[in-house]
């Protein structure tokens, strides 16, 4: 940055040839299966001319189910990715013994465990629960779409953005090497004077956007939106817990923003906030991260408390045993979340009072939790009990979370924790609640929702399959890390000097080859449901649901529900069912809906592109697509027209047809 | 209670609506945009939080004594303050649907809005050129971003002034740019709150530290 800067400096920045790792023989490998693979999938599109119907059909689209379907390919996608990492670092560490360095070199390692927990957490996780939200909650409160849906496309297109820019510092430049939380001074300027964090910074920001805009577009649209007669405690429970969730979103996220500006500015300007030097105070920066990262990980598990709430009580056929005592917990625990950030790292040393307070704090939430977990055992009681796919991922979850919690509250004692902190033991209790709460939560959500989404069931073989390889291989890789945990084994290492400890290493990475399995068998799964759909095809109401979004078709039309429902109970459809509710064949009206627009994926991928050049310093265009940014904005708020009623023939048409679908499935 | 209802003869419970009911235009905006002024809210309360943890840290360097002038500060809070009181006037107008006197007093809004930056900018400078910039001390770092950012988000709130200050012009004022105009006043007067804790916590509680 200093000095006098030649012509090339000026337009690239620091972006030179040398910035692809030319000498890394398996990035390049990977490279080009992207570059065959990513023209092969251009090529395709094009040639069925499939371009048009993307951009206006989905990439344009206001529509909160397309927005959500987007979400969880954009999860899944980044899921492969995420694990692909995940599975060089078992291998690395289950090879490097015995004087052997393994196959990855320090810089690269680094930047895969680093990758790997950012991409798990941020373009994993995040994409998956917020595409589910954006699914289900409309539709289970009877709404035609959500508060803000060009918000709601925009905020897509982020997430996309900042999964881009990590995606693209795989091939240009590097990524961080300072695990996923970048940890000054380690990544301060000094230290990663590297794009690596830079990327890091940008992918975060970007995508950041995107989920605080989703998170108040949320809660606006179930504060505001919900059908007459839906009061609060009549909310089904799934949305009760995304409603917390966005809450802690709204709440956390801008901590992660401000304290990413911070750290930015130590990096580009050279302010001291974190700096050893000038008065600045690393610790700070830990402080305030976590108070964004432990809200981060209730964002993540509520919602999927709330689909095995729903899950359990459809499968068991029965009301969800204790709805107000479930509310009441997921509340509990969305405060609560706010109170034991510094569990985090009691090895700071605050002192013996302050670990006290927040050792305490994080065993109290284990107390709602374990009321839910009665209350999803006593739905259980004496119900009818069908062992759908959903069903079995919510028992598999009750085994694996309830471990992965005592795990938890054993790290929650301050004096065990300075034994154990960073540790492998730390490694597989978070993977234990992770794995096993938000991932396994997941595929009960995608088996038990996968009907309502398409219109056809998932194969259930495959979901057999998958269901085991996964169960078996998670126990395989992670119990050995909670023995070498207990053995003092820290996070993070490349290499191993004690022999002794490499068959628990293989163990593990016998475990991750069958979690691989498993990942095989859920895609053979989509793919051998999608190719036998017209067997697999359902009705509205393929598990005899309870909540509203069961009331329509399936897939719903775009206006959700030819008429507004109104609410009498938390189980609506099931109290429609129950009330011989019919469904109205005639009297249609036109529907008033939001109209698509261009202007989200335009204003992400300027972002995407200001984020890039401000990594790469080519201080121009981040300067110009910055401007571009707010000129488009502008511009966007002279349009105001941005809706369009859909006709009653239109209407009448929809419903006649599925009228004739349900005469015929009869 | 199911238990106690479920035998009792049930009223024919409607389960739609006939017709369509109409969310009139905007109907969740002013609660989605006071839900973003509180996110913003936090971003100013993470950097107050570090001004207070940093504020002592001077490096060897200058303090808040020896670099804050607290007239031309309290010349500055008092352009800021009349931009509120003006911008109130514009919404009163607005609720009497007067066009020329609601921009009129926007644009009032606008000179004491550029006024605040200018001499915010001047102080920038001013100390830039003393040799206390932002690198020089986790202090100056602390002060620079919080008092930079609150003026970031006035020059943007200026902007989306200009903005629908041009919107009114073109379409007059319609129910849509009423509601923009609410809006910018909330995020206006939020700033006003947010520079209150400035003046107070940075400014005077520095030169008695």
């Amino acid at each position: 940055m200093t000095g006098t800067l030649t012509t090339t400096q000026m337009i690239f920045g620091r972006l030179t040839w040398d910035s692809f790792p030319w000498h890394e023989p398996i990035v390049v490998a990977t490279f080009c299966a992207v570059v065959l693979g990513g023209a092969a999938v251009v090529g395709a599109l094009t040639y069925f001319r499939l371009w048009g119907y993307l951009w206006k059909e989905w990439f344009t689209s206001v529509d909160h189910k397309k927005i959500g379907i987007m979400y969880m390919v954009l999860g899944l996608i980044m899921f492969l990715r995420g694990f692909a990492d995940a599975i060089m670092m078992r291998l690395q560490q289950a090879w490097a013994f015995n004087g052997s360095e393994g196959y990855l070199n320090a810089h690269h390692y680094d930047q895969v465990f680093t990758a790997h927990g950012v991409i798990m957490i941020f373009f994993v996780a995040m994409p998956f629960i917020t595409g589910l939200m954006n699914y289900i909650v409309p539709l289970q409160i009877g709404a035609r779409d959500v508060s803000f849906p060009f918000l709601n496309n925009f905020s897509f297109w982020m997430t996309t953005g900042g999964a881009v820019l990590v995606m693209a510092s795989l091939f240009l430049g590097e990524f961080a090497q300072t695990g996923w939380l970048a940890y000054p001074p380690l990544s301060g300027i000094d230290y990663s004077p590297a794009t690596g964090v830079d990327y890091y910074i940008w992918a975060l920001q970007v995508a950041g956007v995107g989920t605080t805009l989703s998170g108040i577009n949320l809660i606006a649209t179930i504060v505001k939106m919900r059908a007459p007669g839906m009061s609060l405690m009549k909310m089904p429970v799934f949305t009760w817990t995304s409603l917390c969730a966005n809450i802690l979103i709204v709440a956390s996220f801008p901590i992660l923003t401000a304290t990413l500006v911070l750290l930015s500015l130590d990096r580009y300007v050279g302010t001291n906030f974190f700096t050893n030097d000038f008065g600045g105070n690393p610790m700070m920066y830990v402080n305030l991260i976590w108070i964004w990262g432990h809200p981060e990980v209730y964002i993540l598990i509520l919602p999927l408390f709330g689909v095995f709430s729903e899950v359990v009580s459809t499968f068991c056929s029965k009301r969800l045993f204790g709805y107000t005592s479930m509310v009441y917990a997921t509340c509990c625990i969305m405060v609560l979340s706010y109170l034991v950030w510094l569990h985090h790292f009691f090895t700071m040393g605050s002192g013996a009072s302050v670990n006290s307070f927040f050792g305490i704090t994080t065993m109290i939430i284990s107390i709602p939790t374990g009321a839910k977990l009665f209350n999803w055992l006593f739905t259980m009681y004496r119900g009818r009990i069908r062992f759908e796919l959903p069903m079995m991922w919510a028992v598999a979850f009750m085994l694996t979370f309830t471990v992965g919690g005592m795990t938890g509250v054993l790290l929650a004692v301050p004096p065990a924790d300075f034994v154990l902190h960073n540790s492998l033991f730390l490694i597989a209790h978070f993977h234990n609640v992770i794995i096993g709460g938000v991932l396994f939560g997941l595929f009960a959500a995608i088996n038990y929702w996968w009907p309502k989404a398409f219109g056809f069931r998932l194969n259930q073989f495959w979901g057999k399959v998958s269901f085991w390889c996964w169960n078996i291989g998670f126990w395989l890789a992670f119990g050995p890390l909670y023995v070498l945990g207990l053995m003092g084994v820290t996070r993070r290492m490349r290499v191993f000097d004690d022999p002794s400890l490499q068959i628990w290493f293989v163990v593990a990475a016998i475990g991750a080859a069958i979690i691989a399995a498993g990942i095989g068998a859920m895609l053979v799964q989509f793919a051998w449901s999608i190719w036998k759909r017209k067997e697999l095809a359902v009705e509205g109401d393929p598990w005899d649901g309870r909540t509203l979004e069961w009331a329509t078709s399936s897939p719903p039309p775009e206006y959700n529900f030819a008429f507004t429902p109104v609410v009498y109970d938390a189980d609506s459809w099931a109290d429609m069912k129950k009330n011989g509710y019919e469904r109205p064949l005639t009297g249609f009206k036109a529907i008033h809906m939001p109209s698509s627009t261009g202007t989200g994926v335009i204003l992400a991928a300027l972002s995407t592109l200001c984020g890039f050049a401000l990594i790469w310093y080519i201080w121009w265009l981040a300067g110009l697509s910055f401007i571009g940014i707010v000129a488009v904005a502008i511009v966007h708020t002279f349009n105001y027209k941005r809706d369009f009623y859909i006709p009653v023939e239109e209407v009448t048409r929809t419903e006649e047809e599925r009228t004739r679908i349900l005469a015929a499935g009869v | 209670m199911s238990s106690a209802t479920a035998n009792a003869p049930m009223e024919p419970r409607a389960y739609h609506l006939p017709e369509e009911p109409h969310l009139h235009e905007g109907h969740s905006t002013m609660l989605g945009f006071w839900m973003y002024l509180m996110s913003d809210c936090l971003i100013f309360a993470i950097l107050f939080a570090t001004y207070a943890v940093l504020g002592g840290s001077y490096a060897g360097g200058p303090g808040p004594k020896d670099l804050f002038d607290l007239n031309l500060i309290a010349l500055n809070t008092a352009m800021l303050l009349f931009s509120s009181i003006t911008y109130g006037f514009a919404m009163l107008a607005m609720e009497k649907n007067r066009v020329s006197a609601t921009q009129g007093w926007l644009f009032v809004t606008l000179l004491f809005g550029g006024a605040f930056l200018f001499i915010e900018l001047y102080e920038f400078s001013h100390l830039i050129h003393e040799g206390a910039g932002p690198t020089r001390s986790a202090f100056l770092s602390a002060f620079f971003t919080l008092v930079g950012t609150h003026g970031l988000h006035v020059t943007f709130g200026s902007i989306w002034l200009v903005t629908l200050m041009v919107q009114v012009a073109k379409k007059g004022l319609i129910p849509a740019n009423k509601r923009r105009l609410m809006c910018l006043s909330m995020f206006w007067h939020f700033l006003d709150v947010i520079w209150i804790g400035v003046f107070t916590f940075v400014y005077l509680m520095g030169v008695l530290r």
